[in-house]
């Protein structure tokens, strides 16, 4: 609890559990979640450069993990946080510099981030499983 | 007590004394990320299912090499830049934020080398 100054007598902001969720917080919220979520994807990352270059069964065995299917679940999260937080970091920058900050706006520039956020996730998986030659 | 106002103390370069470059260097990394992230994603799902020569040939690749470079140091900056407001967000305890943003801090920067190398031995050495 602050006191004396400036700041010992400011009013202080309901709790974040007594507001409606909205599509401007959801999405807020969600940007950090998925940034945070990459952090962890990048050891990924590292290991399957890592195993590229060590080369032999660690490749393989890194593969192995990756491709199964709990590899393959845990790609398909990475793939939408990472398509995700691109879509709204480009609405961040827009904001950084002064655009799109009407409620209307914000609301429409929101659903756009789902939208091409998920298109760009299933085009990636289906264009990857065609390149298997799975269709 | 300071007989400074709370508005001198953050005047200039502010109270953490490092002015907007936090805040500008997360934004100029985002800026590299979106064209490196869109041709690492296109690439990696091109080798879908690609074997251990196929994956080297890519990397070895000088135009790939550098791109990976790049893409890796952007990433590992961008990230801890993104952890440390995290964990200021939301680690109270002063000691324990201090320590989790240098373990973060450590880790990106050894992640990062990590990675660096493997893309350069692969471009050197095959």
């Amino acid at each position: 609890m602050a006191t004396g100054g400036q700041s010992g007598n400011r009013p202080l902001s309901p709790h974040l559990q007594v507001y409606k969720p909205q599509i401007t917080s959801m999405l807020s919220i969600l940007h950090r979640m998925t940034g945070v979520a990459l952090a962890v994807g990048t050891l990924v990352l590292v290991w399957w450069l890592a195993a590229a270059a060590t080369g032999g069964d660690t490749f393989a065995g890194a593969q192995a993990v990756i491709g199964s299917w709990f590899g393959r679940l845990l790609l398909f999260g990475w793939s939408f946080a990472l398509f995700y937080h691109l879509c709204n970091g480009i609405r961040h920058l827009f904001w950084d510099i002064g655009r799109g900050y009407d409620l209307e706006t914000v609301a429409k520039t929101g659903w756009a981030v789902i939208i091409c956020s998920t298109a760009l996730t299933v085009i990636a998986w289906v264009w990857g499983y065609s390149t298997m030659g799975a269709f | 007590m300071s007989l400074r106002t709370d508005l001198g103390k953050v005047r200039g370069l502010g109270s953490a004394k490092e002015g907007v470059a936090h805040w500008w260097a997360q934004r100029l990394t985002a800026v590299a990320l979106v064209p490196l992230v869109l041709w690492f994603v296109s690439q990696v799902v091109g080798l879908a299912g690609a074997d251990l020569a196929a994956v080297r040939a890519w990397m070895a690749n000088p135009f790939s090499a550098i791109l990976l470079v790049l893409l890796i140091g952007a990433t590992f900056h961008h990230a801890q830049l993104g952890l440390q407001v995290v964990i200021e967000d939301y680690v109270h305890g002063e000691a324990c934020k201090i320590a989790s943003i240098i373990i973060v801090k450590f880790l990106a920067v050894a992640l990062a080398a990590t990675g660096i190398f493997s893309v350069l031995k692969i471009a050197f050495a095959g």
